[in-house]
């Protein structure tokens, strides 16, 4: 039996039901909590629970081996999007040293039918950059991920930075190498 | 065109609806839904508070499910009869949602409201183990509540839970009226 195929097949899901569960949720969250600085955390809390799990699913897929630069890193980052989410990010804008770059993207199944009010600090696809951060510190990258645009606060895309800050040393469980 | 002027501020009512056929990955979506019950259960005291909770996370799903796929499978048209909207639920909704349909749809024997749509391997549950001592959770409670959200806004108020029967069985407890009207539906 071959592995690739049968057991390691990506299921997939209609994206609707993606995006309505994570509008129910995200409004839920906004109900519960009066302050919308701790949905953002929330959110991307959450965002980071999944991306230390993905990182497995990503690396059982796609059998990646680890990066040695940050731009090897940045491809790996829009392959997964493209695995997860079914959307293609831009990577682009890089700093001259090499250690930030920007995904910038026009559609987003988390973000379809959403509509905020203005002059509201909700960042509604926290999800993502926590999921991002969460994934990186399993294979011992730190990074800072921030949104720089984003299209439902009016801004022609959605621009989510990415800035690596160092190699996690002592992450490495015992036993490895 | 001159629609540049309008375009600026264009609201989502403005863009065409898509066809729906996107897809994403299950193993996204299946840790999405464990956040929302480790979120929910962090908020209640009891198993029937987080049951509760995310039925109100399903319905808010249901809520907004509905208008979209009449409109998009039904040409707008609504159901007026019980049966066909049952039936809408267990076939197109789920088949259109989750990618296959609700296994069966049934009718107590005893009580005339009450319905069953079962459903061997619900989506949601895939990855869930229950741990024994909250055995009487079942996280598909959230598609309970998109079924109930899709019979109350479409005109059949109804409560829904969700039991561990054959897999996962919906019970859909419909209001007095909704039977009453059916029948002299019926009748004509």
């Amino acid at each position: 039996m071959s592995r690739q195929t049968s057991r390691l097949d990506a299921k997939k899901v209609n994206s609707e039901l993606l995006t309505l569960t994570y509008g129910a949720l995200v409004s839920q969250m906004l109900k519960e909590t009066e302050n919308t600085e701790d949905v953002n955390k929330h959110l991307e809390r959450i965002g980071y629970n999944m991306g230390v799990r993905l990182i497995e699913d990503f690396l059982a897929r796609t059998t990646s081996t680890r990066c040695l630069e940050m731009r090897e890193t940045a491809d790996k980052i829009q392959q997964a999007f493209k695995l997860y989410l079914s959307m293609q990010p831009t990577v682009t804008s890089w700093s001259s040293a090499g250690d930030e770059f920007s995904l910038v993207w026009d559609h987003c199944p988390l973000s379809e039918w959403v509509e905020m009010p203005s002059n509201n600090g909700l960042k509604y696809c926290a999800l993502i950059p926590g999921a991002i951060r969460g994934a990186l510190q399993m294979v011992q990258l730190d990074v800072q991920c921030w949104f720089v645009q984003d299209q439902l606060k009016g801004d022609p895309v959605t621009e989510l930075r990415v800035k690596y800050l160092k190699r996690l040393e002592d992450a490495v469980p015992a036993g490895e190498d | 065109m001159n629609m540049s002027s309008s375009r600026s501020k264009s609201s989502i009512l403005d863009k065409p609806l898509r066809k729906g056929k996107g897809e994403v990955s299950l193993a996204f979506y299946a840790l999405l839904f464990s956040e929302i019950v480790q979120y929910s259960q962090n908020r209640s005291h009891s198993i029937q508070d987080l049951q509760f909770k995310l039925s109100e996370i399903g319905q808010d799903v249901g809520t907004r499910l509905l208008d979209l796929y009449f409109v998009r499978e039904r040409n707008s048209k609504r159901e007026i009869k019980l049966l066909n909207m049952l039936l809408f639920i267990k076939s197109t909704l789920w088949k259109v949602l989750f990618g296959k349909e609700a296994d069966k749809l049934e009718h107590a024997n005893d009580d005339e409201r009450t319905y069953y749509i079962i459903e061997k391997d619900a989506l949601v549950n895939k990855f869930i183990s229950v741990p024994k001592d909250k055995g009487s959770l079942n996280c598909a409670i959230f598609n309970a509540g998109i079924i109930e959200a899709v019979l109350t806004r479409s005109g059949f108020p109804a409560k829904v839970t969700a039991h561990w029967h054959k897999g996962t069985t919906y019970m859909v407890k419909f209001d007095d009226s909704v039977i009453t009207r059916d029948k002299t539906l019926d009748d004509r």
